[in-house]
């Protein structure tokens, strides 16, 4: 991914940091949002 | 003793049915009418589409379920309800014709007192010429075209590990099409599975869809929480789409698909063409057709069916302008207006109007989703729509008393982006509620606690998660109940 293309599609796109990118798979933090995202899928399914 | 008899054995007819029979007493019979002697978890073709997985890890027979848990089952399919009987008997009762191998073609009357329709939908191929797997693209929409897809994959990779550059072509094969969320997780596998194959660099991919902006997956999109910002759900996906090379055409039309290129008209009226190699776009769906007819045999389809096939329930399907449509609009019980003892849950119940905004090229042609119905949604229909209906026959109550509207209900969408336990990601999309309500969420319509999207491992977890659970759960393994819609 480049942002060489001041028009293209591409160029106006946020992009993650290499940061960002490590925390996708970082155990512990991905641990985390698993709880997280399941908590909210269940508190919306429990609604009904 | 009472019949409820249930017409499709998707996910929708799978959870009417499982309660139901845990829910009634034995005097009360629970009938399922299904044509495939499979049951399909859907959402993990999209893993047999790419190798991942294979068709027998995604299906299991539906006979030896049924009979373990007392369920009468008939591999046929409805073609005709006749909610008044016939001229013999006033008894409601609905035509099916088999589809069993040895007893194929041959037609009964079962009759029933209520009737549950999950029949989902009719993939319509037909409706764009030269599109789906018979013809000059493929499809994930059902384990056996996942399977064809995944050995058109095979091979096209054979070729680019000679050297040759390919384009992929993945999206939707028609203006009106629905599930884009579907297409959206098979382009993140296909592009992630060409990396894992070496061969990434030499595949140009495309995305194509009739959405009006990335993101809008039949919905109108989400607005999330991002950075200190709301921002609609168009950023996180053209980010998606950008970090990983992935071009993208929105507001199309796929006029005719060729062997080799597809034609295609854009919002703003203008025709263009997109030559490929492999191309996987998704039909637009219509009911499956199944008729009605009254007591003196007169057909009544229009009175049970909408012009696409998609069963009328307690829905307000007035014509009204976008700004005039409202949560209200949205069917709570999911009960036919005409017999009431006739329910319609999952894809098969006609929805009152798309939830993304409609709109046409000035050539006429309509370019924009349809509304999606995903598996959650369908699922939770299904159970309050059956414990209404064992409600009725218990003599609790004579109308159906639990709701279900999507305007009140939530969804989640993880979409696969690659697997590995340690390396896979997904991106999970929750919202809350699927209508936007803007009387409640003056904002953004919707709950921003609720409504999120992020890409990451925990997405793979809870895919991998949720396949091995709703299998579970279908096939009736001990405390299957306790696994939720
Ligand atoms: C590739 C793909 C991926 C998806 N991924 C996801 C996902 O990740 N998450 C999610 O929530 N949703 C997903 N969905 C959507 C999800 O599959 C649907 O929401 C769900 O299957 C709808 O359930 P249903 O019971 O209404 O229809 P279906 O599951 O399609 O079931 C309908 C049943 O009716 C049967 N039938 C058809 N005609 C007749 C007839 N005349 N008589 C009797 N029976 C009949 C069919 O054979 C079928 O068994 C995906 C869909 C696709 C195509």
């Amino acid at each position: 991914m480049t942002k060489r293309d001041p028009y293209g599609q591409n160029y106006y796109t946020p992009v993650p940091t290499n940061f960002t990118k490590r925390m996708r798979t970082n155990l512990f933090w991905q641990f985390l949002r698993f709880l997280t995202i399941n908590i909210k899928m269940l508190r919306m399914v429990r609604k009904h | 003793m009472s019949r409820l008899l249930i017409l499709g054995g998707g996910i929708a007819g799978q959870t009417a049915a499982l309660h139901a029979r845990r829910k009634l007493a034995n005097n009360h019979e629970v009938v399922v009418v299904t044509p495939n002697s499979k049951w399909n978890w859907i959402p993990s073709n999209i893993w047999v589409g790419v190798g991942v997985m294979s068709v027998d890890q995604v299906t299991f027979h539906l006979e030896e379920i049924y009979k373990k848990e007392g369920i009468v089952y008939h591999q046929a399919k409805a073609m005709s309800i006749h909610p008044e009987g016939d001229a013999n008997s006033s008894s409601p009762f609905v035509t099916i014709e088999y589809t069993k191998s040895g007893i194929e073609g041959t037609t009964e009357k079962l009759t029933y007192d209520y009737l549950i329709n999950a029949t989902g939908p009719k993939l319509k191929f037909e409706a764009t010429k030269g599109l789906g797997p018979e013809n000059n693209s493929l499809s994930v929409c059902t384990a056996g075209h996942a399977a064809q897809t995944s050995s058109a994959l095979d091979e096209i990779v054979k070729a680019m590990k000679k050297g040759e550059k390919k384009k992929f072509l993945i999206g939707t094969g028609h203006g009106n099409c629905t599930c884009q969320g579907a297409a959206f997780e098979y382009l993140f596998n296909i592009e992630y599975e060409l990396r894992r194959r070496g061969v990434r660099d030499k595949a140009e991919i495309t995305w194509i869809s009739n959405e009006q902006e990335l993101g809008d997956f039949g919905i109108g999109g989400m607005h999330l929480k991002k950075g200190g910002y709301i921002t609609h759900s168009k950023v996180f996906t053209e980010s998606l789409y950008s970090e990983r090379g992935i071009k993208w055409i929105t507001r199309a039309h796929v006029n005719e698909v060729e062997k080799d290129q597809i034609h295609y008209e854009t919002l703003d009226g203008k025709y263009f063409d997109e030559t490929f190699d492999f191309a996987m776009l998704l039909p637009p769906f219509s009911g499956v057709g199944i008729k009605a007819f009254n007591k003196a045999g007169t057909d009544i389809t229009s009175d049970l069916f909408a012009a696409n096939g998609f069963m009328l329930v307690d829905g307000d399907y007035g014509k009204k302008s976008y700004e005039d449509w409202s949560p209200e609009d949205w069917p709570k019980t999911y009960q036919s207006p005409k017999y009431k003892n006739i329910f319609a849950v999952g894809i098969a119940f006609a929805p009152p109007h798309p939830i993304s905004q409609p709109v046409s090229s000035p050539n006429g042609t309509p370019i924009f989703p349809t509304p999606p119905r995903t598996g959650m949604p369908s699922g939770v229909m299904a159970r309050q729509v059956t414990y209404n209906i064992v409600d009725m026959i218990n003599g609790k109550s004579d109308h159906p008393t639990r709701e279900a509207s999507l305007a009140n209900m939530g969804a989640a969408c993880i979409a696969s982006a690659g697997t590995g336990f340690f390396n896979g990601t997904a991106v999970s999309m929750t919202m809350y509620p699927i209508i936007p309500d803007f009387n409640k969420y003056p904002e953004t319509g919707r709950e921003l606690r609720y409504t999120s999207g992020e890409i990451g491992l925990a997405g793979h977890w809870i895919k991998h998660f949720l396949h091995f659970a709703f299998i579970y759960k279908a096939k009736a393994n001990p405390l299957w109940r306790i696994i939720p819609e």
